[in-house]
């Protein structure tokens, strides 16, 4: 089994804090990967550093072998290492096709020329991406809505927006940070749904998620983070009875 | 899928009957502009419209540094001041025909462009808007005190624009060139949006950090936007010039800067056709004003914070007509409900 991504002792630190410490970490190919643990623990942290949104303090992030470390996050993203935002971050002012396409940035014409003269193969490209585009709104469910301005979606479907802005790019890998995080439950099991087609389309895919039930329904690999380090690492099931991470989330038994 | 049959126009909110209604707003309105100049004789209305249409240039070049890539920039009067400038000196110490002057006025432009830009657009708004305030202040002192820009009292006497054996000597003939430039920026911005480097811009507007996730190098574009308003400033600029036959660093002060930003505001940030309304504004209510004499400036300014209180986004915001046809519908069909309510209301009583 080979990683398409690793970290090797990554460890960030911001003044006095250690958000990471010696994180090395295996993302095996075509994996469903989850990292869970309690708030404050590094999830977040670890995926801008493996985005190039921080640089880390110590160790090194490969993406396939070569080191990533210090790229910049456009540079990452050119390489098929696609995120989504905890916080959701859509282009409000920008129609929901169009925000797509943006996802789809490297992929249109950057020739001058022929974008001026509004020439075949710009046209061509554009025409390419726009099927593309809705086909990723298609598949996640949001065909209907091209139209409308991203700043008027729901949230639930913000959500799914920025999954189909990830995969138009064609990634190899997307990076969730909690994907069902404040969905209904309704729109959790679309989720679910949507994320093990992502996954089945060959696409590795690594997820924040707190809602552990749905951890179990789709990770292959779960990787627990406590503190900034990682403290449990395996399949679900061997992950969930690990008494070190029933004691991060439950706390410490009283003698 | 739903995609192969219809596929979505290349603006959007666009149907096929919204956009065959919009061609032929754009055809009426090219008509009338072409015609313009056949109901007045008088050279001073001329003279505004080509003032305002100089403007409008202006506008729609800075509406791609502010409007779309959401820069603020204070000091945009300086690269039409350097167009102005490069083809003044070539023109009257150089005898350069204007036209040729046109190509070395935006090289000096860009490498300007480039020279401000390329340090400073990393930061983020406001810190941008004082360092391009301080470069417009540079170029205008400048000029003040260059001996090859003619100081204080700047350059006159510049020879009358020549296109092939056209010589442009008249406040028509220079509508029309301004004209030919308003529309070719247009459809250079319009181009430009929707391509990949509008949507770039929009991105970085929008939420930079995001625009990286989508693998634009936001240097770049923002430095490219900037490059880009540059050589639209300088080309107006190099027109501007053989116009009004004299320039003076009077005419390219922060005031000049802030009237552009103006237009491209009233219209409305990010809109082609605001920016060209606004800029006609801009040029045609004061001159309306006349009559106030010294208070125009005043009524101008009072008459500004009524419309950006009434309107904040401008006057013709971006997608202004979005959902236009959307919400006719269910007007329509909200309306014939309520027609249909009584009827329901009846049966109920029956």
């Amino acid at each position: 089994m080979t990683a398409v991504l690793q970290t090797e002792q990554l460890s960030l630190r911001f003044g006095g804090v250690d958000a990471l410490s010696d994180v090395s970490l295996q993302i095996a190919e075509s994996s469903l990967h989850a990292i869970i643990g309690p708030n404050g623990a590094g999830k977040t942290s670890l995926f801008n550093c493996l985005t190039g949104y921080y640089r880390p303090t110590g160790g090194a992030v490969r993406f396939r072998g070569s080191d990533v470390t210090r790229l910049d996050p456009a540079k990452v993203a050119g390489l098929g290492i696609r995120r989504t935002f905890q916080n959701i971050r859509v282009f409000p002012k920008m129609s929901v096709i169009e925000n797509v396409l943006a996802g789809g940035h490297l992929r249109a014409t950057p020739n001058l020329l022929s974008i001026i003269a509004s020439g075949p193969r710009f046209r061509k490209v554009e025409r390419q991406l726009r099927e593309e585009a809705m086909e990723s709104l298609d598949f996640v469910g949001l065909a209907d809505q091209w139209s409308n301005l991203a700043g008027d979606l729901p949230y639930g479907m913000r959500k799914r927006m920025e999954l189909a802005r990830a995969l138009i790019a064609n990634p190899v890998v997307v990076l969730l940070d909690e994907p069902a995080a404040g969905v209904s439950s309704v729109e959790r099991e679309e989720l679910s749904r949507v994320i093990q087609r992502i996954h089945s389309r060959g696409i590795c895919v690594v997820m924040i998620e707190h809602d552990v039930d749905l951890v179990m329904e789709v990770a292959t690999d779960v990787t627990v983070l406590d503190n900034g380090r990682v403290i449990a690492e395996g399949a679900p099931h061997d992950v969930r009875s690990n008494p070190d991470v029933i004691r991060a989330y439950m706390g410490r038994e009283r003698k | 899928m739903v995609v192969s049959g219809t596929m979505p126009p290349l603006t959007p909110s666009a149907g096929v009957g919204f956009r065959i209604a919009r061609r032929s707003l754009v055809g009426v309105l090219l008509i009338a502009a072409v015609l313009f100049p056949e109901f007045t004789q008088s050279p001073y209305v001329l003279g505004v419209a080509f003032q305002a249409e100089m403007l409008m240039c202006l506008a729609l070049g800075l509406n791609i540094v502010v409007g779309y890539a959401g820069m603020l920039d204070l000091g945009f009067a300086a690269f039409f001041a350097i167009g102005a400038y490069t083809t003044g000196i070539l023109s009257t110490k150089e005898h350069w025909s204007i036209i040729a002057t046109i190509v070395p006025g935006v090289a000096v432009a860009v490498v300007c462009a480039l020279i401000i830009g390329f340090p400073t657009l990393r930061l983020r708004s406001d810190y941008l808007a004082v360092v391009t305030l301080g470069f417009g202040e540079i170029i205008q002192t400048i000029a003040i005190n260059l001996n090859q820009t003619g100081g204080p009292t700047g350059i006159y006497a510049i020879p009358m624009l020549t296109i092939g054996s056209v010589v442009v000597g008249s406040n028509t003939g220079y509508y029309y060139v301004f004209l030919v430039l308003v529309v070719a920026f247009a459809l250079f911005s319009t181009r430009l949006r929707n391509s990949r480097l509008g949507r770039a811009w929009l991105c970085i507007r929008e939420d930079e950090d995001a625009a990286k996730a989508m693998g634009i190098n936001t240097n770049h574009y923002k430095l490219y936007a900037y490059v880009f308003g540059a050589v639209v400033g300088s080309i107006t600029g190099a027109i501007y010039a053989p116009a009004l036959s004299a320039i003076s660093p009077a005419s390219f002060g922060f005031s000049e800067s802030l009237l552009i930003v103006m237009a491209v505001a009233i219209g409305g940030l990010g809109s082609i056709w605001g920016a060209m309304f606004g800029a006609a504004v801009v040029e045609i209510f004061p001159e309306v004003f006349r009559s106030f004499a010294q208070a125009r400036l005043l009524v101008f300014g009072i008459a500004l914070v009524v419309l950006m209180v009434v309107r904040p986004r401008g006057l013709f915001p971006e997608r202004a007509f979005h959902g236009l046809g959307a919400r006719v519908r269910a007007r329509l069909a909200r309306r014939s409900a309520e027609r249909s309510l009584p009827v329901l209301g009846d049966m109920a009583e029956s």
